[in-house]
C-alpha cells in the first residue's frame, strides 16, 4: 500500500509533479540484458487486415498470389487507417477471418502467407532526405509503410503527423518512459540502435515541422538514457533527454506530458492541441526504416517474459509470427502459465490462442507464473482511499465501482467514469482485491452500447421524419397537380364553353 | 446485477491487504499497550483479553447469523483491532462486564447493524465507548493511580482476578487501590472549583509524566510518547497518510495557543493539550480508521480539523473532562456529506468538473 507524494517528485531537475501512480515490481531484469535477437521464420504467417485503431485495411491482393517481401497486400481504407504489407516473400493461400489479438477478441479478416525461404524484397520506394523532403512526403511515406503507434495503441502515425495541419504544434514528445513492469524492448531498442531511432525522430520532427524534442525515459533505464543523449546531441534539433521518475502509469501520453512540461491537457483533447505530439520510440525506429530505406512496417521488436518462460528474451519477429512459435523460440512455457499474456501486466490483454499472431502492437508476451499473479478473492470495500490516492486521473474508484453495481451509470458518467484512463492501478493497490477495473470496462462498454442503440434509434426517426416529410412533399405535389389539372380543366371547359357559346350566337347572329 | 469478472489486467497485485493493514496497526499499538498493561498490572491485562475476546466473539456471531464464511472475515483482524481500541479506552480497573459489554457494543451496534466490514458510519471503538460513558458514568471514569506489574502495593495475580471479576466484593475487589482521576478530569472539576491553571497544573502531572504515561488514566490514553511512536511507525509502512493526523493535532495545537494567549490563567497551552487524554491515540489510531474517514486528500483534512476542533471545545467548554470519543463520533457523521461534496479535480477539468480551456494559442513556452 504504497502511498505517493508529490515531493518525491520535486527533488528532479525539470520534471512536473504529476498526481498519483504506483510502483509495481518491474520485473526488468528478467529481460533487460538480452539483446535484440532474430527468429527463424515461421512456416506460415498469419497477417491481420485490423492491427490498428481506425478502418480495416482493404486487400489487394488474391488466393494464389506469389507477393515480395514488402509487398502492399492491403491498403488503408478511409481516413484513419493502415496499409500492412507481406513480411516476407511467398504465397498467400488463404484470406478469410482468424483468431488475432485484438480487444473485440472477435476473428479478424487475415492474409495468411506461406513463406517460399527466399526472402525476396519488392521494389521499395526510394530512399528520402528529411533535411530536404517536404513534410506532406514525409508524412505520405509514413503513411504508405502502415506505420502505426507501437507502443501498443496502435493509432495510424501518419494521421497523427498530419496533426501539424489542425494546431499549432511546438514539441514532439518520444515516449520511451515503458512505464509497464517486464517490458524491455523499448529500452534494448534505444540501447542498440540508438542513432537510427534519432534519425527517425529527426524524420517525424521534419514531418511535424516542430524542432523541439524530448525523449521522456523513466528513471529505471540509465544506460538508455546515455545512449538516446549521445545520439541525439548531432542532431540538428533542440533534442534532449529528460529523466522521469520510474512510475506507473508515467507512459499515460497526458500524464507524461504534463510531467515534461507541467502543461495539462484539458479533458476530451489531445495534447496536440496543447501543442505536443507524443510518439513512440520503436514508431519513431519504423519512421527511420521507412523514410531512409522505403521499408514498410513488417517486423517488430518484443519483449518474452515472466517467470513461466524457460528463456527471457527481446526478439525481433516479423508480423504474423504465430505466438506460439515465439514461445517455443525461447524454450517454451515452464509447465502451465497461469497467465499468457499481450502487453504488460497492468494493461496487457490475454493471448486469445497461441496461433494467434504477432502484431504491430504487440509490445510483450508474457507467461506469468500463478505467484506473479496472484489475487485474492474479492472483500467488501474498506473505504482505505488508496485507490482515490494513486488514480492518476483524479477519481474516486470505489465510489465508481458503487455507483455501477447499483446500475447508476449516469451517476459513475457524472463523477468521471469517462474520464478513467483504464490504467489499473486502483485494481493494483486495492487491498480489498476488489475487481475495480472490470468494473469500469463493463460500464463503459454498457455505455457504448447504450449509445450505439440510441444512435440507431435516432438514425430510425430521421429516416422515419424523412420519409414522411418526402411523402408529404410527394402528396402535396399531387394536391398540386391535381389542382393544375382541375384549373386546366376548367379553364379548358370555358374555353369550350365560349366556343360553344360563340358558336351558338354565330347562328343567331346569322340568324339575325 | 453485478459486472461480470472477465480476465482482464492488472494482471498484477500490490499483496497489500486489509489483513496486513491490520496487523502493522496493531503493532503499533503494542509498545503503548504494553506499557499500560504493566503500569497497571493484571486487572488491566484481564481487560484487555476479555474485551478482545469478546469482541472477536461478537464478530463471529454476527458472521455467523449474516451467513458469511467466518474465517475469512475474521482474519482480516479488524475484530481484533475495534477490541483493541475498545480496550485502551476503558479504566485500567474497570470491571469484567465492561469489557465485555464494551466488545459486544462495538462489534454488534458499532459495525454489524449497519452490513458488516466497511459499511458502518461510526467507528465502532468510539461507539463503544460512548455507550458505555453515558450508562456507566461511574465505572468509566473510576481511574486509578498507576501500580506497576511486581512493584510493592501493586495487585498480584489473584488480587488482579479479584479486581476484575468483582470477587472481594466492592468496585476494586477488596483491593486497596489509589483512585485518581485522570489528568483532564482534575483540570476540568478544580477550574470549576475555580482554581487557577498555575495552582492545578502544579499540583497535577507534569509535561514529563504526561508524555511517558505514568499517570492515571484510561489504558492507551496514557503514554503520548510511545503513542506517537505507533503512529510514526504507521506512516512509515504507508497504512496511514500525514492528514488526518497532522490535523487533528495541529487543529487542537492552534486553538489551543490561541486561547492560551488570550487567557494563560484559565487555557492550558498547546503541549498540555497534545500530551494529555487520548488525543494521541485518536489522531493516529482513531480517527484514520479507513471505514467511517472520508477518502479524499482535502476531506481527510477537513475531517481531522473537525474533530481537532470538536476534541478542543468539549475538553474546554464542554460537560465532560474528555471530548475525543464525541468528535470522532460526530465527524463520522459528517463523513458521507465531506465525500460528497469534496472530490479530488479530475485530471484535465476544473474543479468544478468543466473541462480546462485551451491555453489561448502562442502563449506556450
Ligand atoms: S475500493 Fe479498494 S482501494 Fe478503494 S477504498 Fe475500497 S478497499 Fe480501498
Ligand atoms: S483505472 Fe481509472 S479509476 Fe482506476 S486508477 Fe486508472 S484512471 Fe483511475
Amino acid at each position: 500500500m504504497k502511498r505517493l507524494s508529490l515531493g518525491a517528485l520535486r527533488g528532479r531537475a525539470r520534471v512536473h509533479a504529476v498526481r498519483g501512480g504506483v510502483h509495481p515490481k518491474d520485473n526488468k531484469a528478467l529481460s533487460a540484458e538480452c539483446p535484440i535477437e532474430p527468429i527463424p521464420l515461421s512456416g506460415l504467417l498469419r497477417v491481420p487486415l485490423q492491427q490498428h485503431i481506425g478502418a480495416e485495411a482493404e486487400p489487394v491482393v488474391a488466393k494464389g498470389d506469389r507477393v515480395a517481401k514488402g509487398q502492399v497486400l492491403a491498403i488503408g481504407r478511409r481516413a484513419v487507417s493502415a496499409a500492412v504489407h507481406a513480411p516476407t516473400s511467398g504465397r498467400v493461400i488463404a484470406i478469410g477471418r482468424f483468431v488475432a489479438p485484438h480487444p473485440s477478441g472477435l476473428p479478424v479478416a487475415t492474409i495468411t502467407l506461406r513463406p517460399d525461404g527466399e526472402d525476396r524484397w519488392a521494389d521499395l520506394p526510394s530512399p528520402l532526405d528529411p533535411n530536404t523532403a517536404t513534410p506532406d512526403a514525409l508524412a505520405e511515406r509514413v503513411a504508405a509503410s502502415g506505420i502505426v503507434g507501437m507502443g501498443g495503441a496502435t493509432f495510424p502515425s501518419a494521421v497523427k503527423l498530419d496533426l501539424r495541419n489542425r494546431f499549432p504544434l511546438d514539441t514532439l514528445v518520444i515516449n520511451a518512459a515503458e512505464c509497464e513492469p517486464y517490458l524491455t524492448c523499448d529500452d534494448r531498442l534505444l540501447r542498440e540502435r540508438a542513432a537510427a531511432v534519432a534519425d527517425g525522430i529527426l524524420c517525424m520532427a521534419r514531418a511535424l515541422t516542430v524542432d523541439k524534442v524530448i525523449v521522456a525515459i523513466e528513471s529505471n533505464k540509465p544506460q538508455a538514457a546515455a545512449a538516446m543523449r549521445k545520439a541525439v546531441a548531432n542532431l540538428p534539433l533542440d533534442a534532449r533527454v529528460i529523466v522521469v521518475p520510474t512510475r506507473y502509469p508515467m507512459g499515460s501520453e497526458k500524464h507524461l506530458v504534463q510531467a515534461l512540461t507541467g502543461r495539462e491537457t484539458p479533458a476530451r483533447a489531445l495534447t496536440a492541441e496543447i501543442g505536443l505530439v507524443v510518439h513512440n520510440p520503436a514508431t519513431a525506429y519504423a519512421v527511420h526504416r521507412a523514410v531512409r530505406h522505403g521499408e514498410p512496417l513488417i517486423s517488430r521488436i518484443l519483449t518474452v517474459s515472466g517467470r513461466a518462460v524457460a528463456r527471457p528474451a527481446n526478439i525481433e519477429v516479423p508480423i504474423g509470427t504465430p505466438i506460439a512459435d515465439i514461445l517455443a523460440h525461447c524454450g517454451g512455457t515452464l509447465g502451465e502459465p497461469a497467465r499468457l499474456l499481450l502487453g504488460g501486466p497492468m494493461m496487457g490483454l490475454p493471448v486469445p490462442s497461441t496461433r494467434a499472431p504477432v502484431v504491430k502492437g504487440t509490445n510483450g508476451i508474457l507467461a506469468l507464473s500463478a505467484a506473479e499473479c496472484r489475487r485474492d478473492e474479492a472483500m467488501p470495500c474498506i473505504r482505505c482511499g488508496t485507490c482515490v490516492t494513486v488514480c492518476p486521473s483524479g477519481l474516486t474508484p470505489l465510489e465508481l465501482n458503487a455507483r455501477i453495481r447499483n446500475e447508476e451509470l449516469d451517476g459513475a458518467v457524472r463523477i468521471g467514469l469517462l474520464d478513467c484512463i483504464s490504467c489499473g492501478s486502483c485494481s493494483y493497490v486495492c487491498p480489498s482485491n476488489i475487481p475495480l477495473i472490470q468494473s469500469f470496462n463493463y460500464a463503459k462498454g454498457k455505455l457504448a452500447a447504450q449509445q450505439r442503440v440510441k444512435h440507431q434509434q435516432e438514425e430510425t426517426k430521421r429516416l422515419a421524419q424523412q420519409r414522411e416529410v418526402r411523402l408529404e412533399r410527394i402528396a402535396a405535389a399531387k394536391m398540386e397537380a391535381l389542382k393544375r389539372r382541375k384549373a386546366e380543366m376548367a379553364a379548358k371547359k370555358a374555353k369550350a364553353k365560349a366556343q360553344e357559346g360563340a358558336k351558338a350566337a354565330a347562328p343567331l347572329e346569322t340568324a339575325s | 446485477m453485478s459486472p461480470p469478472t472477465l480476465v482482464s489486467g492488472p494482471h498484477a497485485h500490490s499483496m497489500s491487504t486489509v489483513s496486513r493493514a491490520m496487523l502493522l496497526v496493531s503493532l503499533a499499538l503494542t509498545p503503548a499497550t504494553a506499557l499500560g498493561c504493566y503500569l497497571f498490572g493484571w486487572p488491566a491485562i484481564f481487560l484487555f483479553a476479555i474485551t478482545i475476546g469478546t469482541a472477536v466473539g461478537a464478530e463471529a456471531l454476527c458472521l455467523r447469523l449474516a451467513r458469511r464464511p467466518p474465517a475469512r472475515f475474521l482474519l482480516d483482524g479488524s475484530a481484533v483491532l475495534s477490541g483493541w481500541l475498545v480496550a485502551l479506552s476503558l479504566p485500567p480497573w474497570a470491571p469484567w462486564w465492561i469489557g465485555v459489554l464494551g466488545g459486544a457494543i462495538a462489534m454488534v451496534v458499532g459495525k454489524h447493524v449497519f452490513g458488516g466490514l466497511g459499511q458502518n458510519l461510526f467507528n465502532p471503538a468510539m461507539v463503544a465507548r460512548i455507550m458505555l460513558l453515558i450508562s456507566f458514568p461511574v465505572q468509566m471514569t473510576a481511574y486509578v493511580a498507576p501500580a506497576p506489574l511486581g512493584a510493592p502495593g501493586a495487585p498480584g495475580f489473584l488480587d488482579g482476578l479479584a479486581i476484575t471479576f468483582g470477587l472481594g466484593g466492592g468496585a476494586t475487589g477488596g483491593f486497596d487501590a489509589v483512585s485518581s482521576a485522570s489528568v483532564l478530569g482534575h483540570l476540568s472539576t478544580e477550574l470549576g472549583r475555580g482554581a487557577s491553571l498555575e495552582a492545578i497544573r502544579a499540583s497535577g502531572a507534569g509535561l514529563v509524566e504526561l508524555s511517558l504515561g505514568t499517570v492515571a488514566g484510561s489504558l492507551g490514553e496514557t503514554s503520548a510518547a510511545l503513542l506517537l511512536l505507533g503512529g510514526l511507525l504507521l506512516l512509515v509502512f504507508g497504512v496511514i497518510n500525514w492528514r488526518i493526523p497532522v490535523s487533528v493535532l495541529g487543529t487542537t495545537a492552534a486553538l489551543a495557543t490561541l486561547f492560551h494567549a488570550i487567557d494563560p490563567s484559565r487555557y492550558p497551552d498547546a503541549a498540555f493539550h497534545l500530551v494529555s487524554g487520548a488525543l494521541m491515540l485518536c489522531a493516529f489510531f482513531i480517527a484514520t480508521d479507513y471505514v467511517t474517514s472520508p477518502v479524499a486528500p482535502l476531506g481527510e483534512l477537513i475531517y481531522g480539523a473537525g474533530i481537532g476542533a470538536l476534541v478542543y471545545i468539549i475538553r474546554t467548554w464542554g460537560a465532560f473532562p474528555e471530548g475525543v470519543g464525541f468528535a470522532v463520533l460526530l465527524m463520522n457523521a459528517c463523513t458521507p456529506l465531506i465525500d460528497h461534496l469534496i472530490r479530488p479535480r479530475i485530471f484535465g477539468r476544473s474543479r468544478r468538473g468543466k473541462p480546462l480551456t485551451l491555453p489561448a494559442a502562442g502563449d506556450s513556452p
